[in-house]
């Protein structure tokens, strides 16, 4: 912007926008529902999205109000098709994935949707002047293709048989997208996308509001608006939520108890990947002995810490997967078993000296273990663990730490870590245990070596077969029981309280992160009105 | 008075070259990486190359005087540079949300002016008085109230008890017509908050400054010479006890922008609080040196300010006397 828009934008002083009653953000639907009729929709959420381009980032994992991908998932997580007409056909070997688009489809500013937008939003993602963080999620691509304005085809590298559950990812106009800087544009604030909402107005820090595409080729939502609140305080949210100023929010623990009593909400819970683990490094002397790391497998109390950390809202984890997962290794639950700790290490030749804490060889069984400051939650596990170790005699110091102060330390010492994807084992696994990503960011943070589970994990990623997947993800958990890089502690609820107002509401089993996507809003496209 | 004003504008240049500078260099020192907070939460599960192509293509790796360079030469051309942490250019990001912050602190700053003023004369007037000691020891409470907490006790009390005022947003949640009606309605509170942590530094500087007038020998002589009381406490007292006031203006134009930095947060007021401290926390350098020259560009306006008002009020200046 030149130095006079600059002045221009800056002149527009707050008094002038308001005597002017600032009639620009005006909106025809902005009348026709107001509260309690079932046609608004107003939720709070504690983080603001960085920007609203999918070519940055955004909505990658499916879900995005504005835009759809080739594909989307139902409240099972099973793929089905969205813009593509079916799901893809995969050939030679699981290395091209071709799919067939819908023709009817248009952007809500009525150009029509091709497949030339699909090739123009993969490729552009993958380009490296373009600053996505996630583009590693389509590190398997080769290429994209269109044949002709209906079918897009998919070259990987190498067979990938979880590629289909990223092709959720939004798909960006390239008439408008390709307009203008893809890292600064104006595409990253005035999106145009084929989804169930457009966006009307996103007032930064305060809020975004949607209303129902009229257009939309699944047909127009009932919740005629919809508004994202952004609320960072956790405290402020409850408040604002009581005071009926919103309709629905995302809530820790202790604060969606409040509102148990409440008539006129309800309380949802939703199932989640979202782990918590210690881990191990394998470069430390301590963790770094297997029978350190079965020790403390089986000497943490996983149960109590649902009960008493989560107020139950959580599952036991034995591994990224969650419990309730189709891909659960059944019978790799570990019981709580401290008397089975000792006699590991008793075998293994740590010896328990004065005060408690073992030794062997002159090695202290003692190691650091870091938790991010300012997550309650986290320390709360971080404690926790470090109770059930000692109990067994073994010593986990615990400090708190930014990430700046922990991630040149992950090496050696361990972390209390967070993370979670429900849609593929694969997105899980791979990164955090094949061994050649050892360190590479926050992949393999424990420095995981074990040539076992790495043929496993390329095993299940390659095989195009759901059986074989299934052998290959079965062999990795129990590899976990074996040598166990981290300690897996528990996977979290999340919790949303919403008003008395819909019918039906349901959440899927939800990532680590949580924002737009996740929560009972996941379909609030298709929600319908109470009464 | 112009020479005075020319002067500190052609001082403000250095002040605002230096405090660039600076800005740059501590956020270089900062623990903050610029490309983890640029990746978000997408950063945990992020390849390395991914991250090594956004380090490059962010130039997080250049040393902090070339940036400030780069930022300055392009800054004398008109371009701001483009914010990393928001994705937009850094004018659309300033031009968006300053507009509502400015309106937030001014009214704020009028009615802790004007309250202030009214109610330090008024205690001033008897001092030890009943009024007096409430006054004074309820300014002194609200002195040591952080905002923030006094945020949330307003949003508890009007919002939630007492049902009377919305608890926050620039309109009502629903809606996004912005209209006169509804922003007044919403900036009451959040100005109201601001307004009260401003309040006790004028309450206090008033009680003193017309206090003070009032014992002089010649508010005692128009006294004697049987003026009116309203006379004396007005044309008198209040005119010679509001001059440390004035300089008291200039001096709280930082608070008042902390303070509105808290407030914004406690109330989404889509200000640029939160750009500010998410500006900071990324290491987005063109964004937190725009928004740190127009602090500083306030306070040194604010300073001005006083001194010109001061110059104004003074009579030794104003009248031959």
């Amino acid at each position: 912007m030149s130095v006079r828009g600059i002045r221009a934008a800056v002149s527009v002083t707050a008094a002038a926008a308001v005597l002017a009653g600032a009639a620009a953000c005006s909106n025809p639907d902005a009348d026709d529902g107001s509260g309690g009729d079932g046609a608004t929709a107003v939720i709070g959420v504690a983080n603001e999205p960085d920007t609203l381009s999918p070519l940055l980032g955004y909505g990658k994992d499916g879900n995005s109000k504005i835009f759809d991908g080739l594909l989307a998932r139902d409240g099972d997580m099973e793929l089905k098709p969205a813009l593509a007409r079916a799901l893809p056909e995969i050939t030679d070997g699981g290395t091209t994935y071709t799919y067939e688009l819908r023709d009817d489809v248009t952007f809500s500013d009525g150009e029509p949707f091709t497949a030339a937008d699909v090739v123009f939003t993969y490729e552009t993602i993958l380009d490296p002047g373009t600053n996505n963080a996630s583009k590693g999620d389509l590190e398997a691509v080769e290429s994209v293709e269109a044949k002709g304005d209906g079918t897009v085809v998919f070259t990987l590298k190498y067979p990938y048989a979880p590629f289909a559950e990223r092709t959720v990812l939004p798909i960006a106009p390239e008439h408008v997208a390709g307009k203008g800087d893809v890292n600064t544009g104006a595409f990253n604030t005035e999106p145009i996308g084929t989804g169930p909402y457009v966006l009307d107005d996103w007032r930064k820090g305060e809020k975004l509001t949607f209303s129902a595409n009229p257009g939309y080729w699944g047909g127009r939502p009932k919740v005629k608006k919809l508004t994202m609140a952004i609320i960072a305080d956790d405290d402020i949210r409850a408040t604002r939520l009581r005071s009926g100023d919103l309709d629905g929010a995302i809530l820790p623990p202790n604060l969606a108890k409040t509102f148990a009593e409440d008539d006129d909400k309800q309380t949802l819970a939703a199932t989640t990947a979202d782990h918590r683990a210690v881990t191990l490094p394998t470069d430390n002397p301590v963790t770094g002995d297997i029978a350190v790391r079965r020790a403390l497998d089986v000497a943490v109390d996983r149960g109590a810490m649902v009960d008493k950390l989560l107020e139950g809202r959580g599952k036991a984890a034995y591994g990224p997967v969650p419990t309730g997962s189709e891909w659960f290794a059944k019978g790799t639950e570990r019981p709580y078993d401290t008397g089975l700790a000792g006699k590991i290490l008793d075998d293994a030749g740590w010896r328990a000296e004065d005060g408690g804490i073992r030794e062997k060889d002159g090695q202290r069984a003692s190691f650091t273990l870091y938790y991010p400051s300012g997550d309650k939650v986290r320390q709360e596990h971080a404690l926790a663990f470090a109770g059930d170790a000692k109990k067994v005699g073994i010593e986990a110091r615990v400090e708190s730490g930014t990430w700046e102060v922990i991630e040149p330390r992950m090496g050696e010492d361990a972390v209390l870590a967070g993370g979670g994807s429900p849609a593929d084992p694969d997105f899980d696994l791979y990164p955090m245990l094949y061994s050649e990503l050892a360190g590479q960011g926050f992949n393999n943070m424990a420095s995981y070596e074990n040539q076992d589970v790495d043929t496993a994990l390329v095993e299940g990623r390659e095989s195009p077969d759901k059986a074989e997947r299934k052998r290959a993800y079965d062999k990795v958990q129990q590899e976990l029981t074996e040598n166990p890089g981290y300690v897996f502690l528990t996977h979290i609820d999340h919790i949303y309280v919403v008003a008395d107002t819909w019918r039906g509401l349901t959440t899927q089993v939800e990532p680590h992160e949580h924002g737009f996507g996740s929560g009972p809003w996941w379909n609030v496209e298709s929600w319908q009105p109470a009464s | 008075m112009a020479r005075m004003a020319g002067r500190r504008l052609l001082y403000a240049v250095p002040v605002l070259l230096a405090v660039t500078f600076g800005v740059f260099a501590i956020a270089a020192a900062s623990p903050f990486d610029p490309v983890k907070a640029y990746a978000g939460t997408a950063g945990f599960s992020a390849s390395g190359e991914a991250l090594d192509q956004l380090r490059d293509s962010l130039g997080a790796d250049d040393p902090f005087v070339t940036r400030w360079w780069d930022w300055l030469t392009a800054v004398v051309t008109g371009d701001l540079g483009q914010s990393t942490s928001m994705r937009q250019p850094v004018a659309d990001v300033i031009g968006e949300r300053i507009g509502w912050t400015v309106l937030l602190c001014a009214v704020a700053f009028a009615v802790a002016i004007v309250a202030g003023t009214l109610l330090g004369a008024l205690a001033a007037r008897r001092r030890g008085g009943l009024l007096d000691r409430a006054v004074t020891s309820v300014a002194y409470a609200l002195e040591a109230a952080p905002p923030f907490w006094l945020g949330l006790l307003a949003v508890w009390l009007f919002a939630l008890r007492l049902d009377a005022l919305p608890a926050g947003g620039l309109t009502d949640t629903g809606t996004d017509v912005v209209t006169f009606g509804q922003v007044a309605e919403h900036v009451l509170l959040p100005a109201s908050v601001l307004a009260v942590s401003q309040m006790p530094w004028f309450v206090l500087y008033v009680r003193q400054g017309v206090g003070d007038a009032l014992d002089e020998d010649p508010v005692r002589g128009a006294r004697s010479r049987g003026l009116a009381e309203r006379t004396v406490l007005l044309g008198h007292a209040l005119r010679s006890g509001l001059l440390p006031v004035l300089t008291l203006i200039g001096t709280r134009v930082p608070e008042l922008i902390t303070g509105a930095l808290l407030i914004e947060t406690v109330f989404s007021w889509p200000g640029i609080a939160a750009a500010t401290v998410e500006a900071a926390t990324s290491v987005d350098f063109p964004l937190l040196a725009a928004l740190t020259v127009l602090a500083t560009a306030a306070v040194l306006l604010g300073n001005l300010l006083s001194d010109l008002l001061y110059g104004l009020a003074d009579p030794r200046v104003g009248f031959d006397g």
